[in-house]
């Protein structure tokens, strides 16, 4: 079997919908598959309230985010199919891709592809971090707050960034206890606020600190935390036993980017966005002109950016189908500023000079 | 410091903390959000426009504390849970009450009894709850009010119930 579409976007997650949403709005006949069973990427089990512009989605939660987002799915369903628990896997020359789902293979034929297939969760190398009860962030969000599962009695936090706090705050909320947080760096990585809200509720912030080893051995039973010194090497003799049942890893994520370079995207490789990103410029398309990205594959950001960019990408893919569109300008100009603000000030540094590079390289090709 | 250990010292607290002048006169608000974040609710959410930020969304909010009310609108709508309430003109002799947002289970009931924390967790006192708002509005993020001594109002910055 095969299908036909205008705009074919690869995932359900913030920017995914956010791209399906406006391209559709416009008039594209469009496709958006998501491998997982519920629409929402990880805005479904973003239970705490967004930071941001209150002109956009500040102040409420990820959870209704998602809710809010699918009804614009759904009122746009003329022109607009979602197909569920269905993987794209590849992509064929002649504008051409391959969507597995649970009884089917088929082809799509598409005119301009939006691919926003997130990322992964990092992983830490410590002595015995394949112990069953060690898991990533991601993970025990979805399991805690998508299937109502606790992950363990007392867990151990590794990362203070925004991930690693709001974690360790939704794990304060469904009654685990949280021994302590770790932080190899010496000050708190993600928002302070976050941090000050879970250290008053009594966690422990361990700046200064890594993990040399969990203990344990069918499951875990501890951890040995050692601090660090500038160049972050263990100071001798500073080694902490701490008594968990789980440890939680919130150190990072990676852009999952397998699909560009099947479709022959070129790749650069920015730190500050997270590693391989493909090259795009402000339009959100990548060295492949039918091709474009949004989300945390193009660098790893939060979701109401990645939002920002899915509407970018959708209204700039249908105008790489139907031509210069005022209503498409708008939306893009509308987005860009408040890209422009959320990025400013010291916490959106980062992320600034990781986009400069990128359109940097974009020009020198 | 802050940053280093999640908790505000008194020194980096001292900027947006209200004069005795302003705190005698009843209720006001203190917002402890001291990082240039790209975040602006409480701009919106105040009623007397007494919350301000100067040059765009990542500016820290600037609270004029004379326009300032301490009606509350603001401590449910921040994302960071940074905003608190002190009302130090209070009919009990040597209590002050102080309100925040309580995002936990169960929601303590109005006069129950629960212990009052500091910003590191730690135990201060046993305090009364004096009001508990949680309509549907506030969106499952309750504003409980403590009594509490009037020279810990500074200290105490959460509660467990």
């Amino acid at each position: 079997m095969s299908r036909n579409t205008e705009i074919f976007v690869i995932g359900g997650g913030p920017a995914g919908l956010s791209a399906a949403i406006v391209a559709s709005q416009l008039g594209a006949r469009t496709l958006l598959v998501d491998d997982s069973a519920r629409l929402g990427g990880q805005l479904i089990k973003q239970t705490h309230r967004f930071f941001g512009s209150s002109n956009r989605d500040a102040g409420i939660r990820g959870i209704t985010i998602a809710e809010m987002l699918c009804k614009e799915v759904k009122d746009a369903s003329d022109r607009l199919t979602v197909l569920e628990n269905t993987a794209a896997v590849g992509f064929y020359a002649n504008k051409e891709a391959g969507i597995l789902s649970q009884d089917a293979y088929e082809r799509v034929s598409y005119q301009a592809a939006i691919v926003c297939t997130g990322a992964t969760e990092n992983s830490l190398t410590f002595e015995n971090n394949d112990l069953p009860g060690i898991y990533g962030a991601g993970g025990v969000q979805t399991l805690m707050n998508v299937h109502g599962i606790k992950p363990g009695r007392r867990i151990l936090m590794v990362g203070s960034g925004n991930i690693g706090l709001i974690v360790s705050y939704q794990l304060l909320q469904a009654g685990v206890e949280v021994v302590g947080l770790v932080e190899g760096m010496p000050t708190i990585g993600g928002y302070l606020v976050h941090a000050s809200k879970i250290r008053r509720l009594g966690v422990p912030i361990y700046t200064s600190h890594t993990i040399l080893k969990a203990l344990g051995e069918t499951g875990v039973e501890g951890a040995v935390l050692c601090r660090v010194d500038e160049r972050f090497q263990p100071v001798p003799n500073t080694e902490l036993t701490i008594e968990c049942d789980c440890i939680c890893l919130a150190v990072g994520l990676t852009p999952l980017i397998d699909l560009f370079q099947q479709a022959q995207c070129r790749m650069v490789h920015v730190g500050e966005l997270g590693g391989l990103v493909p090259l795009h410029d402000s339009a959100m398309r990548t060295t492949n002109p039918d091709v474009f990205v949004a989300g945390d594959a193009s660098g790893i950001e939060e979701a109401t950016t990645a939002m920002l960019g899915g509407r970018i990408a959708g209204a700039r893919a249908y105008e790489s189908i139907h031509g210069k569109s005022p209503k498409a300008e708008a939306i893009v100009e509308e987005a860009r500023e408040e890209l422009r603000t959320l990025r400013s000030g010291s916490t959106g540094e980062r992320i600034r000079w990781g986009r400069e590079r990128v359109l940097k390289e974009v020009g020198a090709c | 410091m802050l940053k280093n250990t999640g908790i505000i010292t008194s020194e980096e607290l001292k900027p947006v903390l209200p004069a005795q002048t302003r705190l005698e006169k009843g209720p006001v608000a203190i917002i402890e959000c001291l990082q240039d974040i790209p975040c602006d609710p409480c701009v919106s959410a105040c009623p007397v426009k007494a919350i301000q930020m100067q040059s765009g969304i990542t500016d820290r909010p600037q609270l004029d504390f004379e326009t300032c009310t301490g009606c509350g609108a603001c401590v449910p709508k921040c994302p960071g849970l940074a905003i608190f309430i002190v009302n130090m003109k209070h009919n009990v002799p040597g209590k002050a009450l102080l309100s925040m947002s309580y995002e936990l289970l169960p929601v303590p009931a109005k006069d129950q009894e629960v212990d009052a924390l500091d910003r590191a967790g730690k135990f201060v006192c046993k305090a009364k709850v004096a009001r508990v708002i949680n309509p549907p509005a506030y969106d499952r993020t309750a504003v409980v009010t403590i009594e509490v001594p009037a020279d810990r109002i500074n200290d105490i910055r959460a509660i467990k119930v």
